[in-house]
C-alpha cells in the first residue's frame, strides 16, 4: 500500500476541521477526493503534505510507503515534499513566482533535493517540461509565467510537483480554474503520468463528473468526515449513501421548464453584425494604433420568453459582448436593438429601453454595495422609472420581489454579509426582477455556487421564466448547465460566433469542430442505476 | 527593458520641463520685478536699472525662460545678487556636503531596516518584532532635527565623542569628513530607517501569504530557504517605492538637519539666500533639488524593471 | 465590546485627546501669560511652580507648549483637509475616467507635484511672500493633494471593477452619481486611516519648517521654533529643548497608534502595523 490514513483528525486553534478520515490508496491509482466547499478536502491534502495553519493539531496516522509520517521531523518532510510527495494546487495564475523563469522552477525541484549540478538540474527541468507537453523548441524555459495562459501555467506547476518522479502526487482541483477544453487536456496528462510513473494519485474535486472518469477509488466528504467511498464503479452503480444519492442528483439536475411560451414572431433582443475593438497600448510611440478585435461581427436573436444559451471559453468574447448588449460599453460596427429600440452606452441609452432589460452577475460576493441593506440594494432599478413607487407601495415592490424569489420580507432589512452565497444570488435576481424587465442577462449566475445550491437557483430561474414570460441569455462557460436550461445555444470562440442551434441540435448534432471539441471535453456523469 | 527606460525617461523629462516652468513662474514672475524685490524698498532707481540689465529683466519673460533653461543646460546657473559670484560655484561647494550626507543617511537607513524588517516578519509575536515594531514606532514619530539636537546633546556636550557642528571639509580627510557628517546622517536614518522597517515587514507578510509560497514549500523547501528564494525578492517591489520617496525627504531632511550641525551644505545656503532676498540662489537650488528627485524616481523605475520582468516586456 | 480590543486605538486616541484638550483650554485659560515676559524668572528648571520650567524670558514653558499646540493641530489640520477636499475629487475623477486624457493629466499633476518635497514649496513661497504659518499650511497642504488622489483613484479603480458597480451602471446611474453613492463610501475607512497618518506627517513637518524659520512667525507660539531658540541654550539649559519635542513625539505618537487602531478595527485582516 502506497499511502494509508487511518483515523486522521486536525484540529485548528481546537475546532475540529477532520474526524475518523480513512483511506488507502495504492501505486498506479487514483482516489478521487469529494465534497462541497467547507468539505475538508484541501485540509485532507495539506494534513499529508502537513503543510498547515499555526495551532493544528493532527491526530491519527499517515504511512506512506509504511513509514509514519507523523514521526518525521520538519527537516524530514522537507526532504519528502517535493521528493516523494509533489502536489499541484488550483490557482495557477498565482501558483508560480513571477519574477523567476519558468525552466529555473522548475530546476529547483531537483536542486533542493540531492545534488544534482546546476547544468544537470536544468536538463531533468528541459525533460519535466517536455513530459507535460510543453516542449523547449514552443515554450523556452526562459519563459516568465505571465507570458502563459493558465493552462500552460497549471503543466509547469504539475512538471514541478513530478520532476524528481515522486510515489505520490496531490491534484487539489487542479482543473476548476481552467477552461473544459483545457480542463480534458490536464486530467488526460494526470492520468498519463500516473500510468507512465506508477504514481499514486490524489484527485480533489468539488466535481463528481470531473473525478467520475479519472479515478479508481473515489472517497466522499462533508463536514471533515468521509461519508461514503470504494471503487468509482460501485460507488455510482450503487449510489447507496443518501448524500452520494443527493449529490449525484443535484449534479445531474435538469430544471423543469414548463409554461413558458416562446414568442417567435416577437423579437427582443437583436444583435446585428455586432463588432467591439479595444485598443492595444502602443508599440512604440509614433507607431499605429493597434487594435484587438474582441467581438467579430456577432448576429443572433433572443425572442420573446426565450430562453438563450452563449458558451464559450475565457477570453472568447463573451463578457465584452454581455458589456456591450447592456450598454456599458461602446460598439465600433452594427447594432443592438431591445424591442426594436436601439442600445447605446452610457448615459446615452434612454431610460425607457434600460429598464427592459437587467443583470445577474457570477460573484454573488461582490455584486452589492456591502453598506446598504438588502432593500436598498434592490430598489436600485427604480433609478430607471418615470415614478418610482413611494411608501407603502415601495414596501409592497420589495416584498413581492423577495417572496417570488423565495425569501422572506422580513429580509428586506439585513445586510448583504448576513446571506449564504445560493441566497445572495436571490436577492440578485430579486433585483433584477423588481421592475419587470422582459430580458435578464444571467452572467455565470450560478458558476460560483455548490452543486446542491446551484440547482435550487436553476429551478427558481426555470420557474421565474415560465411565471413572467421571461427572456434569458444565459452566459456560462459550464455546457451541462447551459443544456439543462436552455432553448437554444450560441458557441462563440475568439470573437466570433461559430454555431448557434436548438439545445438538442449542438449538443446531438454539432456542425462545427470547434462544438464537437468542446463537448467531447464536458466531463460526463456515469449513468444512475435504472 | 530598452523602450521602458526610454518611456519613463521621456515622461520624466517632461515633469522636468514642467517643473523648471513652475519655478520660473513662481520666483521670477509672481513677485512682479524681481530687481526690485531683491534691492528692498529704499533702493535708488538707478541701482534698480543696473541690476535689471545685469538679470537680463530687460526681455520678455518667454525670452527670459528660455535664456534661463539653455544657461542652466549649459552649467550656466547665473550670478548671485548677494555674493556676486557664480551661483554654480556656490551649489557645487555646497552639494559636496549636503549629497554625501543624503547618501550616508540612505545607507544606514536601508542597512537598519532590511535586517529589522526581515526578524520581525519571519518571527511574527515574537519578542525581537515586539520590540521591533515598538521602537520603529516610536521612530516615526520623533522629527529629525530633534533628535539630532539630543544627539548632540549626548554624544558632542556629554560624551565628546564628535564635535558638536561644523565641518572641516574634505580636503582634511575623507574620515575626518565622514565623522563630521556621523551624527547628522544617524539623525536623519534613524526616523527613516523605522518607516522602512515596517514597509519591509508588512510586505514580506504578505509575500509570505502568496500562493507561489506554498508551492515552493510542497518542492521541499525548508521555510528558511522559502524566505531567501522567493519571498524577498517579491517583498522588495513595494519597498523600492519608498526608498523612491524617501529619498526627497532625505534631501528635505538634510536641508533642516544641517541647520542643526552648523553645515555650509544647500540647506544653510538656501536660507541665506532667502533673508538676503538673493531670488537666483533660491531658483537654482530649488530647480537643482527638484531634478534630484525626479532622477532618483527615473533609478527606481530602473530598478522596477530590473526585479520585475512583467515591467521589462510591454506586450 | 470589540472596541475593548482595540488597544493602540485607545492608547492613540487618549494620547491625541490630551494635546487637542490643551490646546483648546489654551484659549481659555493657560497657566502663565505667553505674551508678558519675566526676565527675573528666566530659565528656572521644572518647579511645582512652572511645571516645565522657564525660557530665556522667563515665560512658562508648560503654557506655550499648550498654546503651541494650537498652531501645531490647526497647520496639520488644515492641510489635511486641503488635501482631502483637492486630491479626493481628483483621484474619483480620475478613476471614474480611466486610461481617458483627464485620467493622465491629472496623474501627471501628482508626479509633477511629488517632484517638489513640502520644504521646497515652503521656501518658494517664503522666498516671495516671507514666512507665516500660512506659508506651512499651503506647502503641507499642496504636498497633501496628490497623496488623497493617487490614493483614491487606486481605491476607486478597484471599486470600480466590482459587480456592484456594473449593476449601478445597468441601473442607469451617471458616473459622479456612482461615485457618491457607491465608490465613496466604500473608501472611507481608508480615507480616514490615511487622514490620520497625513495628520501626523502634518505636525511633524509644520515642527521642521517652524525650526528653520519658514512656518509660524513670533509672537505665536510654536513647538519648531520654541526647539529652534532652545537650540544655543542646550549646554546649560536643556529641559528648553526636551519638554516641546515630547509634546511632538506624544502626539505623533498618539495621532500613528490611532490610525493603526482605526485600520486594526476597519478590517482585522490587515492588522500588520502600518508602514
Amino acid at each position: 500500500m502506497l499511502l494509508a490514513c487511518k483515523d486522521l483528525s486536525l484540529s485548528i486553534n481546537g475546532a475540529p476541521i477532520l474526524r475518523d478520515i480513512d483511506f488507502q490508496l495504492s501505486a498506479g491509482k487514483v482516489l478521487g477526493l469529494i465534497g462541497e466547499s467547507g468539505s475538508g478536502k484541501s485540509m485532507t491534502a495539506y494534513s499529508i503534505m502537513r503543510l498547515l495553519p499555526g495551532g493544528s493539531e493532527i491526530g491519527g496516522s499517515i504511512e506512506l510507503d509504511g513509514n509514519d509520517l507523523g514521526t518525521f521531523s520538519e527537516a524530514q518532510m522537507c526532504q519528502v515534499r517535493g521528493n516523494d510527495i509533489g502536489m499541484v494546487f488550483q490557482e495557477p495564475m498565482t501558483a508560480l513566482n513571477p519574477l523567476l523563469t519558468i525552466g529555473d522552477q522548475v530546476a529547483e525541484t531537483v536542486r533542493v533535493h540531492g545534488d544534482a549540478s546546476r547544468a544537470q538540474a536544468q536538463q531533468i527541468a528541459l525533460d519535466t517540461l517536455r513530459r507535460v507537453e510543453l516542449p523547449a523548441e514552443k515554450y523556452s524555459p526562459a519563459r516568465y509565467p505571465h507570458e502563459l495562459s493558465g493552462g500552460q501555467r497549471q503543466r509547469v506547476v504539475i512538471a514541478m510537483a513530478i520532476a524528481l518522479r515522486p510515489r505520490l502526487l496531490i491534484a487539489d482541483e487542479p482543473t476548476t480554474a481552467l477552461d473544459v477544453t483545457t480542463q480534458a487536456q490536464i486530467l488526460t496528462l494526470l492520468r498519463r503520468l500516473v500510468d507512465e510513473d506508477d504514481m499514486g494519485l490524489i484527485l480533489i474535486s468539488h466535481d463528481l463528473a470531473v473525478v467520475a472518469n479519472t479515478a479508481d477509488d473515489i472517497a466522499i466528504m462533508r463536514n471533515g468526515r468521509v461519508l461514503d467511498s470504494g471503487p468509482a464503479r460501485s460507488i455510482f452503480s450503487q449510489l447507496k449513501h443518501p448524500y452520494t444519492q443527493a449529490l449525484y442528483a443535484a449534479s445531474a439536475h435538469v430544471p423543469a421548464r414548463a409554461g413558458r411560451r416562446v414568442d417567435r414572431a416577437a423579437p427582443l433582443l437583436v444583435v446585428d453584425q455586432v463588432s467591439r475593438d479595444y485598443r492595444l497600448p502602443r508599440q512604440s510611440l509614433f507607431g499605429p494604433r493597434r487594435y484587438f478585435r474582441a467581438v467579430d461581427e456577432v448576429s443572433f436573436t433572443v425572442y420573446r420568453g426565450e430562453n438563450v444559451g452563449l458558451v464559450g471559453e475565457s477570453g472568447c468574447g463573451k463578457s465584452t459582448l454581455t458589456r456591450a448588449i447592456l450598454g456599458l460599453d461602446a460598439i465600433q460596427h452594427g447594432t443592438i436593438t431591445v424591442g426594436g429600440e436601439p442600445v447605446l452606452a452610457g448615459m446615452a441609452m434612454p431610460r425607457e429601453l434600460r429598464r427592459r432589460m437587467q443583470v445577474v452577475f457570477q460573484d454573488p460576493y461582490g455584486s452589492f454595495n456591502p453598506r446598504h441593506r438588502v432593500a436598498r440594494l434592490i430598489t436600485e432599478p427604480f433609478h430607471l422609472l418615470d415614478n418610482p413607487p413611494t411608501g407603502s407601495a415601495r414596501s409592497r415592490a420589495i416584498d413581492e420581489a423577495l417572496e417570488s424569489v423565495g425569501l422572506t420580507t422580513a429580509d428586506a432589512d439585513k445586510f448583504i454579509h448576513e446571506f449564504s452565497g445560493g441566497q445572495r444570488q436571490r436577492v440578485a435576481i430579486a433585483r433584477a426582477l423588481i421592475i419587470h424587465p422582459e430580458l435578464i442577462i444571467l452572467d455565470e449566475a450560478v458558476s460560483a455556487l455548490d452543486v446542491s445550491v446551484r440547482a435550487q437557483v436553476l429551478d427558481l430561474l426555470a420557474e421565474l421564466s415560465g411565471r413572467y414570460q421571461l427572456s434569458y441569455l444565459f452566459i456560462s462557460h459550464d455546457l451541462s448547465v447551459v443544456r439543462s436550461v436552455c432553448d437554444r445555444v450560441l458557441v462563440m470562440r475568439r470573437g466570433k460566433l461559430v454555431e448557434q442551434g436548438t439545445t438538442n441540435q449542438i449538443f446531438e448534432q454539432p456542425a462545427h469542430a470547434y462544438t464537437r471539441e468542446l463537448i467531447e471535453a464536458v466531463p460526463r456523469l456515469p449513468e444512475a442505476p435504472g | 527593458m530598452l523602450r521602458y527606460a526610454v518611456r519613463r525617461l521621456l515622461s520624466l523629462s517632461l515633469t522636468l520641463l514642467v517643473a523648471s516652468l513652475v519655478i520660473f513662474v513662481a520666483i521670477e514672475i509672481v513677485p512682479g520685478d524681481p530687481a526690485a524685490y531683491m534691492l528692498g524698498m529704499n533702493a535708488a532707481p538707478d541701482t534698480v536699472a543696473a541690476l535689471r540689465a545685469e538679470l537680463g529683466l530687460d526681455v520678455g519673460p518667454v525670452q527670459r525662460y528660455l535664456n534661463w533653461l539653455g544657461g542652466m543646460l549649459s552649467g550656466d546657473f547665473g550670478t548671485s545678487y548677494t555674493y556676486r559670484t557664480p551661483v554654480v560655484d556656490m551649489i557645487g561647494d555646497r552639494l559636496m556636503i549636503s549629497l554625501p550626507l543624503a547618501l550616508y543617511a540612505l545607507t544606514l537607513s536601508t542597512l537598519i531596516a532590511f535586517p529589522a524588517g526581515i526578524i520581525a516578519a519571519t518571527r511574527r509575536g515574537s519578542a525581537a518584532d515586539v520590540s521591533v515594531m515598538g521602537v520603529t514606532q516610536l521612530g516615526v514619530a520623533i522629527p529629525n532635527f530633534w533628535f539630532a539636537m539630543l544627539l548632540v546633546l549626548v554624544f558632542a556636550i556629554n560624551l565628546r565623542w564628535f564635535s558638536a557642528g561644523g565641518f572641516p571639509g574634505w580636503d582634511q580627510g575623507l574620515l575626518a569628513g565622514i565623522k563630521a557628517l556621523t551624527l547628522p546622517a544617524i539623525a536623519l536614518a534613524l526616523p527613516q530607517a523605522s518607516i522602512l522597517a515596517r514597509v519591509m515587514r508588512s510586505s514580506l507578510l504578505d509575500t509570505l501569504d502568496e500562493d507561489f509560497i506554498r508551492t515552493a514549500r510542497a518542492k521541499g523547501l525548508s521555510t528558511r530557504q522559502t524566505l531567501w528564494r522567493h519571498a524577498l525578492r517579491n517583498a522588495l517591489i513595494p519597498v523600492l517605492t519608498i526608498i523612491g520617496l524617501q529619498f526627497s525627504f532625505l534631501l528635505a531632511g538634510a536641508i533642516i538637519i544641517e541647520n542643526v550641525f552648523f553645515l555650509p551644505g544647500l540647506g544653510r545656503l538656501v536660507f541665506q539666500s532667502i533673508s538676503q532676498r538673493d531670488l537666483i540662489v533660491v531658483e537654482s537650488v530649488v530647480m537643482l533639488l527638484v531634478f534630484a528627485v525626479v532622477v532618483v524616481t527615473f533609478l527606481v523605475d530602473l530598478a522596477y524593471a530590473a526585479v520585475d520582468p512583467r515591467l521589462r516586456r510591454t506586450n | 465590546m470589540r472596541w475593548l480590543q482595540h488597544r493602540n486605538l485607545w492608547l492613540g486616541a487618549m494620547l491625541a485627546a490630551v494635546f487637542v484638550a490643551a490646546a483648546l483650554i489654551s484659549f481659555l485659560w493657560t497657566p502663565f501669560d505667553v505674551t508678558k515676559l519675566n526676565i527675573p524668572e528666566k530659565l528656572q528648571t521644572p518647579s511645582m511652580e512652572h511645571w516645565f520650567g522657564t525660557d530665556h524670558f522667563g515665560r512658562d514653558i508648560f503654557s506655550m507648549i499648550m498654546v503651541g499646540a494650537r498652531t501645531s493641530i490647526a497647520v496639520a489640520l488644515v492641510a489635511v483637509s486641503i488635501g482631502i477636499v483637492a486630491g479626493v475629487p481628483l483621484g474619483l475623477a480620475a478613476a471614474a475616467r480611466h486610461d481617458s486624457p483627464l485620467d493622465e493629466i491629472i496623474m501627471r499633476s501628482n508626479d509633477l507635484v511629488f517632484a517638489f518635497p513640502a520644504l521646497l514649496i515652503a521656501i518658494m513661497i517664503t522666498a516671495i511672500f516671507g514666512p507665516s504659518a500660512i506659508n506651512a499650511i499651503i506647502a503641507i497642504g499642496i504636498f497633501n493633494i496628490p497623496v488623497f488622489a493617487r490614493l483614491s483613484r487606486a481605491a476607486a479603480l478597484g471599486l470600480w471593477t466590482r459587480e456592484f458597480i456594473l449593476a449601478a451602471r445597468v441601473a442607469g446611474k451617471s458616473a459622479s452619481r456612482i461615485s457618491v453613492e457607491h465608490i465613496l463610501p466604500n473608501m472611507l475607512n481608508l480615507l480616514i486611516v490615511q487622514g490620520t497618518i497625513q495628520f501626523s506627517l502634518g505636525i511633524l513637518a509644520e515642527a521642521g519648517l517652524s525650526y528653520v524659520g519658514l512656518g509660524a512667525q513670533p509672537p505665536i507660539p510654536s513647538w519648531g521654533r520654541m526647539l529652534a531658540e532652545s537650540q544655543t541654550m542646550i549646554t546649560f539649559a536643556p529641559h528648553l529643548a526636551l519638554f516641546p519635542g515630547f509634546a511632538i513625539v506624544f502626539t505623533v505618537l498618539g495621532l500613528n497608534l490611532f490610525g493603526d487602531g482605526l485600520r486594526d478595527y476597519f478590517d482585522p485582516k490587515i492588522s500588520r502595523g502600518r508602514h
